[in-house]
């Protein structure tokens, strides 16, 4: 808890930004009913934990919050549960819990989770927390309750970054997973792509044109320093971060086309990865580090391929279709997303690298930039509603659909950051 | 879809060779002021403004931003998924090649564009290869390699915003800028 107040401290001083709201347009259709009593005394902390809870196991899409009347007591995480009376309100799962003022003017959380129908409690954490940590404390208990239940890590806690462009403006900006809390990380007159989060989640690479061609930095988030990691004569393009955050793969032009290299994030120790005549961009680590998956235009179209991280002879990954970028494998390295074109539609497509099954997930059409939230779950994604920027998540089954807009400008580029402890 | 193409090509041609012939009556001019039984005083007339309409600022570089001046044009259009100078640019890029050939302190930054479609970071490479046949040609025009820097825009600053081939066939371009434009 100590590390989760330090870390929200050093987000503190960045200003608040136009925020990003969601709206689900599909879900899950197995969804446990969960009833979400409002925890005692929560009016202190507005809007109220239960509420954030709630908003997010639902955004989630495998979850149900049931609708409860007003109950006299109200259950705390102290109570005794008489699970048939809950059972009877169909509910699979219980969250309980209350909220206490402290002699010192900070507040106490604690919650129990109980599964009805195991009629047995999933256990409770209690927290201390100040007033502007209601929503990252309420993110905490969602976690909690989502590993509970589904067995995956929830990522109620995590952050996107995305470039939101107004008129000539660009600003890329960090948010909680929902979009609240957006801060701005870099304001510039010209275009920023390609942001990467660095595996730790305190730094991001990115491609910024504020020299008139693309440059390649690296922006530390709690201080707002950043460094240039490649400005070589030529483009300097596609950051990707190795596992272990020791390396970045880049992609420049020095040497005649686009093609890949490795450098250390301090911007030394250059070296080339492979030699081709073709466009080689896009890279990215496989999540044990072994692979670097990229785009390549080698076979006549773009399509996907990968290599040994340390280099060697290129495998064809993708066949179907005759354009297919932007490479993201899942974080447990069994399936690829990326983007691929259908007639003239652009689509996030996912392959099952054992089986070779590929399914096609959205139905928008100028969809860009896939990425995965880093327990597998979701997608988030950049596209075009009604001529205008805007991000999109999926859930890797297809069935879950979110859309996160923003009242003015185009947002793109999205990175799902990774789990923070 | 690459039909409509063509005429914004021609016309950007045809527009280049107006640029070209205006500019000679203009340095012609002076000659007409003899006229043939005037007085001897007529001659004083002639010297300043002579010098001032062929090189304006004294400076080579001041042809650069002469509209009448083909090195003014600074644009290179290419076709759909297509990276080679096409031949009706070939007298433009030969005009900058010889102006950096005969001014070597001069730089040039060549931006290669996309058009929007697709992933942001391929239309990089797009670019890339788009700029790189224009520093290609240069350089084998005889322009020194390192007076020379060819870089992507991918699909990020287009000249023209709407979605549909006339403005996409607008942003799959090199632009040609020099030292002091970038």
């Amino acid at each position: 808890m100590t590390r989760l107040l330090c870390l929200f401290a050093l987000w503190l001083p960045l200003l608040a930004q136009a925020q990003l709201s969601i709206e689900i347009t599909g879900a899950g259709a197995q969804r446990i009913p969960i009833a979400i009593v409002p925890f005692e005394g929560e009016s202190a902390l507005a809007p109220g934990i239960s509420t954030i809870v709630r908003a997010d196991l639902e955004r989630s899409g495998f979850f149900r919050g049931l609708e409860l009347p007003p109950l006299s007591p109200v259950p705390t995480e102290n109570t005794n549960i008489n699970y048939s009376e809950w059972r009877s309100r169909l509910a699979d799962a219980l969250l309980v819990g209350s909220v206490n003022t402290r002699p010192d003017g900070r507040f106490e959380v604690r919650f129990r989770l109980h599964d009805v129908v195991k009629q047995t409690p999933l256990g409770g954490i209690a927290y201390t927390l100040n007033k502007d940590q209601v929503r990252a404390t309420a993110h905490r208990i969602s976690d909690f309750v989502y590993e509970k239940l589904t067995g995956d890590k929830g990522v109620f806690s995590t952050r996107i970054a995305y470039v939101v462009k107004r008129g000539n403006r660009y600003e890329l900006q960090i948010a909680d997973y929902d979009g609240a809390n957006a801060e701005t990380a870099l304001a510039s007159f010209e275009p920023i792509i390609s942001p990467a989060w660095s595996p730790d989640g305190k730094r991001l690479a990115y491609v910024s044109f504020e020299n008139k061609k693309p440059v390649v930095y690296i922006h530390t988030l709690a201080d707002g320093k950043r460094h240039v990691v490649a400005n070589f004569k030529g483009s300097n393009s596609a950051p990707a971060w190795s596992p272990d955050g020791n390396r970045l793969a880049v992609v420049l032009s020095r040497e005649g086309g686009s093609q890949m290299f490795l450098i250390n994030p301090d911007g030394s120790g250059l070296r080339r990865l492979a030699s081709s005549s073709a466009i080689d961009t896009e890279p990215r680590y496989s999540p044990d580090g072994q692979w670097i998956y990229f785009t390549s235009d080698r076979g006549g179209t773009p399509q996907i391929y990968r290599m040994s991280a340390t280099g060697g002879e290129p495998q064809r990954v993708t066949f179907e279709g005759s354009y297919n970028v932007s490479p993201r494998i899942s974080p447990d390295g069994k399936t690829l997303a990326y983007i691929t074109r259908n007639d003239s539609k652009f689509q996030v497509a996912l392959l099952d690298l054992t089986s070779r099954q590929v399914q096609i997930l959205t139905d928008s059409d100028r969809d860009e930039s896939p990425s995965f939230s880093p327990n597998g779950r979701m997608i988030l994604l950049a596209t075009v509603i009604n001529e205008r920027g805007v991000l999109s998540a999926v859930s890797a089954d297809g069935r879950v659909k979110q859309r996160l807009s923003t009242t003015a400008g185009d947002v793109r580029e999205p990175a799902w950051g990774p789990f923070v402890e | 879809m690459r039909a409509l193409f063509y005429p914004m090509v021609a016309s950007a041609v045809f527009l280049g060779a107006c640029a070209t012939e205006e500019q000679k009556p203009a340095a012609q001019a002076p000659v007409e002021s003899g006229r043939p039984g005037a007085q001897p005083q007529a001659v004083q007339t002639k010297p300043v403004p002579r010098v001032e309409a062929t090189t304006p600022g004294g400076s080579p570089f001041a042809a650069l931003k002469d509209p009448s001046n083909i090195l003014s044009k600074r644009t290179v259009y290419f076709d759909f998924d297509k990276f080679d100078v096409k031949p009706e640019y070939r007298p433009l890029v030969e005009a900058h090649a010889k102006f950096l050939k005969e001014n070597p302190t001069a730089k040039m930054l060549i931006q290669g564009n996309a058009d929007e479609r697709g992933s942001r970071e391929y239309n990089v490479g797009l670019g890339q290869r788009r700029s790189d046949a224009v520093k290609k040609m240069l350089t084998l025009l005889g322009v020194r390699e390192a007076q020379v820097e060819s870089v992507s825009l991918g699909e990020e600053k287009p000249a023209c915003s709407e979605h549909n081939e006339d403005c996409w066939a607008k942003n799959r371009r090199d632009e040609m800028l020099y030292n002091g434009e970038y």
